[in-house]
């Protein structure tokens, strides 16, 4: 079976900045893969390559068969690309429900049933509680919540988590953990890039490490964290020799 | 949760219904053609402001250029008219129709803009708009055309001995604004433009065709406010490009929104039931040497407002702050 996600050889530059080169990296279905790396590894550089907010300098990136280099962001959604922000950009003057319901919009036409999705979206996720209350009123958790709600509405097959376990208590943390596990349970694949090591690396089948725009290491977390040249990318060359 | 909203949205379409049923009886005590003028002139400004609304407010692509649409209706309603004796009731549809069409293809590269940038835009390509109309010979430049009277007649719609008729129109119309806002509030459409308004990008990668849907708010907003603009040659009889495609049209359609509420369902025909009266009163109490003295007035009321009540007046009626932002 074909992965999912593919990108192929992909390349973007900036100016005469380097955020991606020669990226190539494939996410089968059903899996959760950790895309983790140490500040301007450009992670999200290739996050949003892969959600179509821009296009990549030079290389492909393949969808589900398909070839969606040149396709912008709203027909990848359409196509089964969900996302969510780092900086996270709710609809601050909709309610919670209403900014789901936009989700949901997608895939159901007739009003009805766009509400029934949201709600029934908002039950999957813990939110339903804060249902009628306006975005801006929501706590940060709360607001990371409805990042993921509002991109599960759509009905992706791959779900794009742009850090959203950082900046959370540890016990918001377990609960967003436990929300990923339920994503992927309900059969959809999860891309999630993350800084805190701890808390993905328990969580994914696979993680992709990139540095300086590369990538350096894939493979199964335990693996991947006791990789030298991991160690040396996060904390520099001293502490990988011991390892 | 869903039977609150549809509760909700059933109150809004009676209280409505009951508010243009009073509105209606209206004329049975009100015989003072001065007071007639000023309710016909409410409705009207009610009604533009209503359709600016939808590209303004639920959209939130601020335009100040929405005269250009105005003058349109007007002009091409008057130039069909005399020039070749077309029905205005066919001429209103088609200013209606090129209005919707200029505004799409000014919003092809003006969409592209954000803010203030676009705000500017609008107001410039107005102007221009104005300055094409005074100088076009065949459409009357800056003498404007006197709309040639054939006796009271709905079908030419004209009337000369009573306002009541204009009335009813302005009222219709405002009822139509009112409803097609009420029915694209719970659309597809109204989902979208409230998300393009909040955060364009968050919006786009939920499906959102960003470009599409302010195409498809300026032109529903355009066409309505070319109507309102056809409706009001008929109602002066004669208009020039200054009379009705002034800057101050664009600035008397987003006003009523602004103090009312904007972006919401009921903030325009509130703002424009306490503004235009204001206006029109202050007006005839300086009189005629005090042009722009109402603008001071309404200036000052629209800085206490947005001071006092940011979100206009009607969150004065929202039982809770989470409930009156819903809308």
């Amino acid at each position: 079976m074909t992965a999912l996600l593919e990108t192929r050889g992909v390349w973007q530059r900036f100016g005469g900045l380097v955020a991606n080169s020669d990226v190539s990296i494939s996410v089968g279905r059903g899996e959760i893969v950790g895309l983790i790396g140490p500040n301007g590894a450009g992670k999200s550089t290739l996050f949003n390559l892969i959600a179509g907010v821009l296009p990549p300098t030079q290389g492909s990136i393949w969808f589900d068969g398909e070839d969606v280099t040149k396709l912008p962001a709203a027909e990848r959604c359409q196509r089964g690309v969900g996302r969510t922000f780092q900086v996270v950009k709710s609809f601050e003057t909709m309610t919670v429900i209403d900014n789901v319901i936009v989700g949901a919009l997608v895939r159901n036409t007739v009003m009805r049933e766009a509400r029934r999705k949201a709600h029934q979206v908002l039950e999957f996720t813990g939110l339903a509680a804060r249902a009628d209350v306006l975005a801006s009123d929501l706590v940060p958790a709360e607001k990371r919540r409805l990042e993921v709600a509002r991109a599960l509405a759509t009905e992706p097959k791959l779900l794009l988590l742009d850090e959203v376990l950082t900046g959370l208590t540890p016990t918001e943390a377990q609960t967003g953990v436990a929300l990923v596990r339920k994503v992927r349970d309900a059969g959809i694949t999860v891309l999630m890039v993350e800084h805190v090591m701890e808390i993905v690396m328990p969580l994914v089948d696979r993680a992709i490490v990139l540095d300086l725009g590369k990538v350096l290491v894939e493979g199964k977390p335990a693996d991947v964290v006791r990789d030298p040249k991991v160690i040396s990318a996060y904390l520099g060359d001293r502490h990988a020799v011991g390892a | 949760m869903d039977k609150n909203f549809a509760t909700r949205r059933r109150r809004d379409l009676i209280v409505a219904a009951v508010l243009a049923a009073l509105a209606a009886l209206a004329p049975l005590f009100v015989k003072n053609v001065y007071i007639q003028n000023i309710l016909v002139l409410t409705l009207m400004y009610a009604a533009l402001s209503q359709s600016w609304n939808i590209l303004s407010g639920y959209c939130g692509q601020i335009s100040l250029g929405h005269a250009l649409y105005f003058g349109i209706g007007a002009y091409t309603t008057e130039l069909l008219f005399t020039k070749f004796g077309v029905l205005p009731w066919f001429g209103m549809l088609a200013g209606g129709v090129i209005a919707a069409v200029i505004a799409m293809g000014l919003g092809y590269p003006f969409f592209r803009l954000r803010g203030h940038y676009f705000v500017i835009a609008t107001i410039v390509i107005a102007e221009i708009g104005l300055l094409l109309f005074q100088n076009w010979e065949w459409a009357g430049a800056a003498m404007g055309i006197t709309i040639p009277v054939r006796g009271d007649s709905w079908l030419k719609f004209q009337f000369m001995r009573s306002k009541l008729p204009y009335f009813y129109f302005a009222l219709a119309l405002c009822c139509v604004a009112w409803f097609v806002t009420w029915w694209l509030e719970d659309s597809k459409w109204g989902f979208w433009w409230r998300a393009v308004k909040d955060n364009p990008e968050a919006a786009e990668s939920l499906g959102v065709v960003v470009f599409n849907s302010k195409m498809g708010a300026a032109a529903v907003s355009a066409f309505l406010v070319a109507v309102g603009g056809a409706f009001y040659a008929q109602f002066l009889a004669y208009i020039d490009p200054e009379s009705v495609m002034g800057f101050q049209f664009s600035l008397l359609m987003a006003l009523p929104a602004v103090l009312g509420g904007i972006g919401t369902l009921w903030g325009p025909v509130l703002g424009a039931a306490i503004l235009i009266p204001m206006t029109e009163l202050t007006r005839s109490y300086i009189g005629g040497s005090g042009r722009g003295v109402d603008l001071i007035v309404y200036g000052a009321l629209i800085v206490a407002i947005s001071l006092a009540l940011p979100q206009g007046l009607v969150s004065l009626f929202s039982r809770s702050k989470a409930k009156g932002a819903t809308r």
